[in-house]
C-alpha cells in the first residue's frame, strides 16, 4: 500500500460520513426549503411542489416567526453579556495570586457545564417553583414577593437566561483562566510600582490583553445562544403565551409537530443567516473599536 | 497588612459563589431521597426527613429507566469508539499524508464549522427514514461517527509528530497501517483521550437529534426519557430528581476523573476556533 493510497483510505471513512450525513443534508435542506414538503409529500413524494422563495416570504410575514426571532435575540443580547461577565469574574477571582486551591474552585464552577441540560433544567424548574421553589424562598427573605418565574410571560425568558448563565459560565471561565495566565506578570508589577489601583490594572492591562480572547469567546457564545432549544422544551414548552418560543423551538414544532419540513428548513437557513450576520457585525464592531 | 483582609474577602466571595453554583446539584441529590410530595412544603426542606430509595426503585421498576440507562451507555460508548477510529485516521491523514485535494478539502471543512448542525437535521431525518434507520440505534450513531471538530482536534496534535520518525519507519519497510498503529497512535494518545471524553459526554448529553430520531420508548436515552417523564409526571418532583441524578451522575464522575483531558479539549478547540 503506497502512502498516497493510504492517505485516501485513512481519510475516506470520516470524509464519507461527514459528506453523506452533514454536507448532503445541508444542501438538501436548501432544496427542501424551496418546496412545500409536508405530510402529503412525506407519504408520497409526488405531492412535492417547488415553491421558490415562498416559504421564506411567508415566514418573513408571520408574526409567530418574528416573535421567535425576538425571543431569541432577547435571550442572546441579555444572556451573552451576563454569561461573559460571570465567566470573567469567576476567572479573575480564581486567577488571583491570593487564591488558595484554585483547582478546586475551577472544578466546582465547571461542574454545571458537564451536566445533562435536560436533567438540570428539570431541577431548575422546581427551584423556580412559585410556592415551593428555593429561589422565591430566598427572595422572600429579603422581602420580595413570590414571582411566577415560568408562568409569567415577562419572567419566563429571564428565568431561562438565569439558568443558562448558571449552566454555561464555567466553560468560558476556563478559557479566560488560560488567557489570563499568558499575561506577563511584570506588567502588573510595573503598574503596582506606579501605584495603580486594582480597577486601573483591570482596565489598562487585563482587559486590553484579553481582547482577542474576548472577541473569540463572545462570537462562539453568541452562536451557541442562538441555538436555544432544550431549555424551553423542558422548562416551559415555549409558553406562557409563546414567550419562550425560540427560533429552533419554532423550527422543531414546524418540522416535527406539524411536519411542514419545507417551511422548517427555511427556518433553519434563516437562523444560520442570522448567526452569520450577527457574527459579521460583531467582528466589524470589534475591529472598529481596535482602530480607535 | 492589607493582604490578609483581601485574602479573607476573596475566599468568602469564592465560597459563596461555589455554594450558589453547586446548590442546584446538591438539592437535586437531596430531594431524590425524599418521599413523594415531601419537597413541596414550606419552608422548602433542604434534607430528607427519612432518606428513602423509593424513587429510584420506582424508576427502575415502573419507568423502565434501567433500559434507558443501558441505551445511553451503549450509544455513547459505540459512538465514542467509532468516532475515535474514524477521526484519528482522518486527522492523521490531513496532518501528515499527502493526497490530492487535501488543502481545499481542509479549507472546506473549516468553513463548514460555522454551519449549525440543526440546518442538516430535517433532511437527515428524511434520509434516515428512507434508509429505514428511524427508531434504531444506528440512526443515532451513524451521523455522529465522524465530525469536523474531531478531525481538526486530531490533526492539530498529529502535526507535531516528527516527519523523520515516519520516514525512518517507511525506510525500514513498515506499511502505512503498521506506522499508524505503532508510531502515530501512541503519539496521539493524550488527544484521543480528550476526544473520547468530549465525544462520550456530548453523546450522553445530546438531546435534539435523539428526540427526533427515536420514537420507541424502549430505545430512549436518559435525557429523552427524563424529558418525557417530566412532561407526564409534572407533580412527582422527587421522582424527577432521582431521574436527574441518574442522568447527571455518570457524566459528572467521568468528568471528575478525566477533567484534565476535557479542559484541554476546550482550550485546543477555542484556540483553533
Amino acid at each position: 500500500m503506497s502512502a498516497r493510497h493510504a492517505a485516501w483510505l485513512f481519510a475516506a471513512p470520516a470524509l464519507a460520513v461527514i459528506g453523506v450525513f452533514f454536507f448532503l443534508p445541508v444542501l438538501a435542506a436548501l432544496f427542501v426549503s424551496l418546496t412545500d414538503f409536508d405530510l402529503y409529500a412525506l407519504a408520497d413524494i409526488r405531492n412535492l411542489r417547488f415553491v421558490g422563495l415562498g416559504n421564506y416570504w411567508r415566514l418573513l410575514h408571520a408574526p409567530e416567526f418574528w416573535r421567535a426571532v425576538g425571543n431569541t435575540l432577547y435571550f442572546v443580547l441579555l444572556g451573552v453579556p451576563l454569561s461573559l461577565a460571570a465567566s470573567l469574574t469567576a476567572a479573575l477571582l480564581i486567577s488571583s495570586r491570593l487564591t488558595l486551591a484554585p483547582a478546586f474552585f475551577r472544578t466546582a464552577f465547571f461542574a454545571p457545564v458537564v451536566t445533562t441540560l435536560v436533567a438540570v433544567a428539570v431541577v431548575w424548574r422546581y427551584l423556580l417553583h412559585t410556592r415551593y421553589g428555593l429561589l422565591n424562598y430566598a427572595l422572600a427573605g429579603i422581602g420580595i414577593h413570590p414571582i411566577d418565574w415560568l408562568g409569567d410571560p415577562h419572567w419566563a425568558l429571564p428565568a431561562i437566561i438565569l439558568f443558562a448563565v448558571w449552566k454555561n459560565f464555567g466553560y468560558n471561565m476556563v478559557i479566560f483562566v488560560a488567557a489570563l495566565q499568558t499575561i506577563p506578570a511584570d506588567l502588573y508589577e510595573a503598574a503596582r510600582l506606579d501605584g495603580a489601583s486594582l480597577w486601573q490594572e483591570f482596565r489598562r492591562i487585563t482587559l486590553p490583553m484579553l481582547r482577542p480572547t474576548l472577541l473569540l469567546v463572545s462570537i462562539l457564545t453568541v452562536a451557541g445562544y442562538f441555538q436555544l432549544f432544550a431549555e424551553p422544551y423542558v422548562m416551559t414548552r415555549g409558553g406562557p403565551l409563546q414567550s419562550t418560543v425560540s427560533v429552533l423551538y419554532y423550527m422543531y414544532e414546524e418540522g416535527f409537530k406539524w411536519w411542514n419540513l419545507g417551511s422548517a428548513s427555511a427556518v433553519a437557513f434563516l437562523l444560520f443567516l442570522m448567526i452569520l450576520a450577527v457574527t459579521a457585525m460583531h467582528v466589524r464592531l470589534a475591529r472598529g473599536a481596535e482602530l480607535r | 497588612m492589607r493582604e490578609p483582609l483581601a485574602r479573607w474577602l476573596l475566599h468568602v466571595l469564592l465560597l459563596g459563589a461555589v455554594a450558589l453554583t453547586l446548590m442546584p446539584l446538591l438539592w437535586m441529590l437531596s430531594a431524590s431521597f425524599m418521599t413523594s410530595g415531601e419537597a413541596s412544603a414550606l419552608p422548602p426542606p433542604l434534607l430528607p426527613g427519612h432518606g428513602t430509595l423509593a424513587n429510584y426503585r420506582q424508576l427502575f421498576a415502573q419507568q423502565n429507566i434501567g433500559r434507558c440507562l443501558a441505551n445511553s451507555l451503549w450509544l455513547a460508548s459505540i459512538t465514542t469508539a467509532l468516532s475515535l477510529v474514524l477521526n484519528s485516521l482522518a486527522g492523521y491523514a490531513f496532518a501528515k499524508l499527502r493526497f490530492r485535494g487535501r488543502e481545499p478539502l481542509l479549507r472546506l471543512l473549516l468553513a463548514a464549522l460555522v454551519i449549525p448542525s440543526q440546518v442538516a437535521m430535517l433532511p437527515l431525518f428524511l434520509m434516515m427514514k428512507w434508509l429505514g434507520l428511524v427508531n434504531t440505534y444506528a440512526g443515532v450513531v451513524i451521523p455522529a461517527m465522524a465530525g469536523i471538530f474531531g478531525v481538526f482536534l486530531v490533526r492539530q496534535s498529529a502535526l507535531a509528530i516528527p516527519d523523520e520518525l515516519l520516514e525512518a519507519a517507511r525506510i525500514d519497510g513498515a506499511g502505512e497501517m503498521r506506522i499508524f498503529q505503532s508510531i502515530v497512535l501512541p503519539a496521539l494518545r493524550p488527544i484521543l483521550v480528550t476526544l473520547g471524553v468530549l465525544t462520550f459526554l456530548g453523546s450522553w448529553n445530546d438531546f435534539m437529534w435523539p428526540l427526533i430520531v427515536l420514537t420507541d420508548q424502549n430505545l430512549y436515552t436518559l435525557p429523552i426519557a427524563l424529558a418525557t417523564l417530566s412532561r407526564e409526571h409534572v407533580q412527582d418532583n422527587e421522582l424527577m430528581m432521582a431521574g436527574a441524578v441518574l442522568t447527571v451522575l455518570p457524566v459528572l464522575l467521568l468528568f471528575l476523573a478525566l477533567q484534565r483531558y476535557y479542559i484541554r479539549g476546550i482550550l485546543v478547540g477555542s484556540v483553533k476556533g
